[in-house]
Parts: C-alpha cells; structure tokens; sequence
C-alpha cells in the first residue's frame, strides 16, 4: 500500500499549483479553473485519510465539496459572461472600476 | 506494482495541472484540466473509493468541464484577449508565496501527528455506492438535506446574474 504522506504531497503540490494559479494568471476563466485544482487537490487529501483511517467521513465530505463546486461554477461562470457583457473582455486587469 | 501506478498517475496529474495555469488557450486549458481530474480518479480508485471516483468523472469531468467549455465558446474570445498570460509583476510574489506554502505543506507532513494506520481494516462495503449512500442517508443526512438549498440559490443565482436586464 502506498503510504499516506505521499498523497498528501501530491495533494500539497497540486494545492500549490492552483495558488500560482490564481496569483499569476490574467485570462478570469484561467483564474477560476485553478480555483478548481484547489478544490480537487483537498478532495484528494480527504480521500487519502479516508482511506487511512478506515472511516468513510471524508467520502461523503468529497460529495459535499463536489456540490460546492458545481454551484461555485455555475455562478461564477454567470459572473464571467455578465463581467464580459459589460467589459467586453476576459483580462482582470480591466475590471478596475472599484478600484482607486 | 501498485506504487508504479500511483507515481506515474501523480506525474500526470501534476504536469496537467502546471500546464493548466501555463496555457493561453483557455480551451486548451480546460482539456489539461480534465487530464488532472481522469488523473485524480485513477488514483481515488487506488485509495479504494470507488464511487467518488466515478462522480470525478461524471460530475467534475463530464458536467462541470462541458460547463466550462459552453462558456469559453459563448464568450468569443479573439486571439488578442489570450494576450500574454502571465502577470510578470507578480511573478516574484506568486514564487515565492508558493514556495513557503510547499515547505509549510511538506514539514507538516513530516511532522504529522496522525497515527499511521497502512491498511487499516476496511468493510466490504467501503467506498461503494452502498456504503457511501448509507453514510450520507443516515449520518449525514441534515447536510445532505441542505445541499438542496445550496443548489435552488445556485440555480436562482446564475439565472439572475445571466439576464441582460433584471
């Protein structure tokens, strides 16, 4: 069996990557699909010690998270097409109008 | 054997997902990001939680993926709003702010407290859609039940936010 500590490491790497993600690109869409990598790669933790622990909590965690994300989307995705009616464009750098 | 698979399954999972935040293309984006997702069932499977890996697939890789694409199509976007991807400006940051988040993730590992427990005795039933469905029905179902509220403000959310006048 692989042990545990390896997929909390792939699991850390994963979660890095989408921080990076979220920091570094400018296209929104890019930005919410690194969002997406987040969310998955704490999935993959809770399922790691779901296994580890013999108990069955962080599969219906998983469940949980997966909703979550399905709604997030939804209205996310709605926020970019409105953000794009009005802008005319997908770069966050031009969104700026609350800022001063 | 099972530690091959699960070595090559994570070295896809996360050069998909390096090339995910990588890409200009947002559609090319989207496929890599599927790979991640096929990549992170495979290894669910290993970890013996076989009906989330199947809801990886449909849910995250089919519904919420296509949902991603319809969205990239009806934008339109020209070649010149992909522009460069990258903010160099927060290059450094972001470098850096990843690189203190790995070392915090990797000592806490090491320095974990929880007992390893390799291969603790598992039910015939973990993981299938009979087990998890009975742990959602009987102890968990409160939180179940309020899934269905998230979803209703999710759904009114989207139509509202999506309307050209309100």
């Amino acid at each position: 069996m692989v042990p545990l500590e390896y997929y909390l490491v792939v699991a850390g790497i994963i979660f890095t990557i989408g921080m990076i993600g979220v920091i570094v690109a400018r296209n929104i869409i890019i930005i919410f699909m690194a969002i997406e990598l987040m969310l998955n790669a704490a999935n993959l933790a809770m399922i790691a010690f779901s296994r580890n622990l013999g108990s069955m909590g962080g599969h219906v965690m998983v469940f949980m998270i997966m909703t979550v994300a399905a709604a997030e989307a939804a209205v996310g995705l709605s926020i970019i097409i409105a953000l794009f009616r009005n802008r005319d464009s997908a770069n966050i750098d031009e969104v700026n109008l609350m800022k001063w | 054997m099972e530690l091959a698979i699960f070595i090559l399954t994570s070295l896809v999972a996360i050069v998909a997902a390096l090339l995910v935040i990588l890409q200009r293309n947002p559609i090319a984006s989207v496929m890599y990001l599927v790979t991640t997702f096929v990549a992170q069932a495979i290894l669910f499977i290993q970890l013996r939680a076989a009906f989330i890996a199947i809801l990886q697939v449909i849910v995250y890789a089919g519904a919420i993926m296509v949902l991603f694409l319809f969205v990239i199509m009806l934008l339109n976007l020209r070649r010149e709003d992909f522009g460069k991807d990258i903010k160099l400006k927060y290059k450094p940051l972001a470098v850096a702010f990843a690189m203190v988040l790995l070392i915090e993730t990797l000592v806490a590992i090491n320095a974990s407290m929880i007992p390893a427990l390799p291969g603790a005795d598992l039910s015939a039933t973990f993981g299938s859609v009979q087990g998890v469905g009975k742990e959602l029905f009987t102890t968990y179902l409160y939180p179940f039940e309020l899934t269905s509220v998230l979803l209703i403000v999710a759904i009114l959310g989207s139509v509202v936010m999506a309307k050209k006048k309100l």
